[in-house]
């Protein structure tokens, strides 16, 4: 939650909106990541970037 | 109040720790980690603060970081955006660190925190403040001016690569900025890069290169006009432009494209360890030229922007300490204090300093000389675990009840012509050694330059090495108009002890010019009758300012050759137990640690 709250703050602050569905894409990637270990979706997702 | 401030991930991890605004302590990771430029967090750093102010974490109040993650991301992803399918290969390999770590920076700061003891995460705030004003701050709240004009120039931070304010009081408002591609501190790099050396690490050397090359030759000159023709622009402001197709730092992995220099130069990236040749002198020499030519720029619009009399510089490229001299020499500000700590590792002192009076808003006194304490903030270590380190090494030595003969004495062997490792007191915090964790040497003695560089710091033969003097004898002997206590500035030696160099001696190879003698002092002066001098203060480092006076009252000089007590890959020595080791696998002579001496020849039988 704090981590939420404060990329609200950085995007309200700095007024980058543009950036956001790019953030929000690499979170998604990350919590993937997160989720399946590491190692499921490593080699997809290298790929894919 | 207790504030703690950090600098990591990047390069130079460092911590520092202050109690009501007095610095208690700072140190770098790589002392202890014995990683040169450690970036990662810097644990041992942090325990070795909390143990010399006796605290634990939980009576910490602030932890400051040294910048702000998020717009780094910003810059990172924006410049991937703005040159996308461009820049590919650096997306590949820096995108994953940060969607795994870096983006949950303050969750990963406070687990890293919690390893190193329990803390109220509501009494203990967590605060980043922006990279250049933790640079600024670390230059500014350290000085003893009320009123400055302060310039940070580096590489980059997040989006600001130079930065211009003027700090009043405990108040610092920033002026101007230039932002990221642009960067003095990367132009300099690129050149580093160039001649063969390593980035962030390196730009020493190209400096104490530089002067092999021939100010007022054609070649050198030539080079400095393509530099400014094709690679900088270069406003009358001091800020600068890069002429991105020549350089690769935004989309590539390297810092410059080889090809294009090769063709505009005409000569291809030096490969590192290969021969230095002519070329490359005047690279270096050129590339010197016009960062001064910035740098000298940017100083008088500081001066036209604030109308201070003082000037306050930080960020890495306020290391370069020829740079440093040609400033003091313009005399466009009356007073300069340039942070010994310049680098990222200064950073968590600015970024604490930064929390401590424009965060918390706590009042601002000046004190002379500075708050900086000569920059001896790391550990200290006694006779005794000195003694049990000799018993653990079964090696005999020699102890000293008095210091005064224990300085008698070790001038004496340095008189005869012995290198002598000097472990004294508390760590120096920066890169500089000022005379806690030094190698010292006889300046008069023509072949030292190349014994302490070939056979004991095990490092390129060109490099030259810096005098610590007395202060008060400094001005008899160099042509500075102020003191460098931190070694930040370079001077000319003067007139009378220079000696005349032979006919040809501009056109001579490097290790030729290296071998002629410039001076009656020629281990301290380099090719350009030049010196990184360090003024040693009898309130601020007593020690050694009465061996100094010993050697002065000895042989008539009162000038050591001080280098940092390293060998050549490895950070500076910290406990006993590293200088031991370095002592015992160089041609060192002798040690002295405390009041201990150890003979190089005993301890070998």
């Amino acid at each position: 939650m704090e981590f939420l709250k404060d990329l609200w703050g950085f995007f309200r602050e700095r007024k980058k909106w543009w950036l956001m569905p790019l953030i929000v894409l690499l979170l998604l990637i990350g919590l993937l990541l997160l989720a399946t270990g590491n190692t499921v979706l490593a080699p997809f997702i290298y790929a894919l970037f | 109040m207790y504030i703690l401030g950090i600098s990591a991930y990047y390069h130079d991890s460092a911590a520092a720790l202050l109690k009501d605004g007095e610095v208690v302590a700072a140190a770098q990771e790589e002392r202890f980690s014995r990683i040169k430029n450690d970036p990662s967090f810097p644990r041992r750093a942090i325990l070795f603060c909390l143990q010399e102010a006796g605290i634990a974490l939980s009576a910490i109040d602030i932890v400051v970081f040294y910048d702000k993650p998020f717009m780094k991301f910003e810059r990172i992803l924006e410049t991937f955006y703005r040159h996308a399918p461009l820049g590919f290969k650096p997306f590949l390999k820096g995108i994953p660190i940060w969607i795994k770590e870096k983006m949950f920076f303050k969750q990963m700061l406070r687990k890293e925190l919690r390893t190193l003891g329990r803390y109220d995460e509501t009494h203990t705030r967590l605060l980043f403040t922006e990279h250049h004003l933790a640079h600024a701050a670390s230059a500014f709240f350290a000085s003893p001016y009320e009123k400055a004009a302060i310039l940070t120039v580096d590489g980059v931070g997040e989006w600001a690569t130079l930065s211009l304010s003027l700090g009043k009081g405990n108040k610092i408002e920033v002026l101007k900025e230039m932002h990221f591609p642009d960067s003095i501190g990367l132009f300099y790099s690129a050149f580093t890069y160039y001649l063969g050396f390593r980035v962030n690490s390196g730009e020493y050397k190209l400096m104490g290169l530089a002067p092999y090359g021939d100010r007022s030759s054609e070649t050198t000159l030539r080079f400095a006009e393509l530099i400014k023709e094709r690679l900088v622009r270069i406003h009358p402001d001091g800020s600068i432009t890069l002429n991105q197709a020549y350089f690769n730092y935004q989309t590539g992995l390297t810092m410059v494209k080889s090809r294009k220099w090769e063709k505009l130069f005409g000569f291809p990236r030096r490969k590192p360890e290969t021969d230095l040749l002519p070329a490359h002198c005047s690279l270096a020499c050129a590339a010197q030229i016009v960062t001064e030519e910035i740098l000298l720029k940017l100083v008088h619009e500081a001066r036209k922007e604030t109308s201070a009399t003082a000037l306050c510089l930080a960020g890495g490229v306020a290391l370069n300490c020829v740079a440093n001299g040609r400033i003091i020499k313009e005399k466009v500000f009356d007073q300069l204090f340039i942070q010994p700590a310049a680098g990222d590792s200064g950073g968590a002192l600015g970024a604490a300093l930064a929390a401590y009076y424009i965060h918390a808003g706590k009042e601002r006194t000046c004190r002379q000389p500075d708050r900086m304490k000569g920059a001896l903030l790391g550990s200290a270590y006694t006779d005794a675990e000195i003694r049990e380190l000799a018993e653990e090494e079964n090696v005999p030595f020699r102890s000293f009840d008095n210091r005064r003969e224990l300085c008698r004495h070790t001038a004496r062997l340095l008189a005869r012509g012995n290198c002598i490792g000097w472990f004294q007191g508390r760590m120096e915090f920066g890169p500089r050694a000022l005379g806690n964790r030094s190698i010292l040497a006889d300046p008069r003695y023509p072949e030292m330059q190349q014994r302490v560089n070939l056979k004991i710091k095990f490092r390129e033969s060109f490099r030259p090495f810096a005098p610590a003097i007395l202060k008060e004898e400094a001005a008899s002997y160099f042509d500075c108009p102020v003191c460098s206590d931190y070694m930040l500035l370079t001077a000319e030696i003067r007139d009378c002890y220079k000696k005349e160099l032979p006919p040809g001696y501009a056109d001579l190879e490097i290790t030729e010019k290296r071998r002629i003698a410039k001076s009656d002092y020629p281990s301290i002066t380099h090719v350009d009758y030049s010196s990184r001098l360090q003024t040693v203060d009898r309130e601020t480092n007593p020690l050694f300012w009465s061996l100094l006076t010993a050697f002065k009252e000895q042989t008539g000089c009162p000038m050591l050759i001080n280098t940092s007590f390293n060998v050549r890959g490895e950070p500076i020595v910290c406990s006993p137990a590293d200088a031991f080791r370095c002592f015992m696998t160089t041609d060192m002579d002798y040690l002295v640690m405390e009041n201990i001496i150890f003979d190089k020849k005993q301890c070998k039988t």
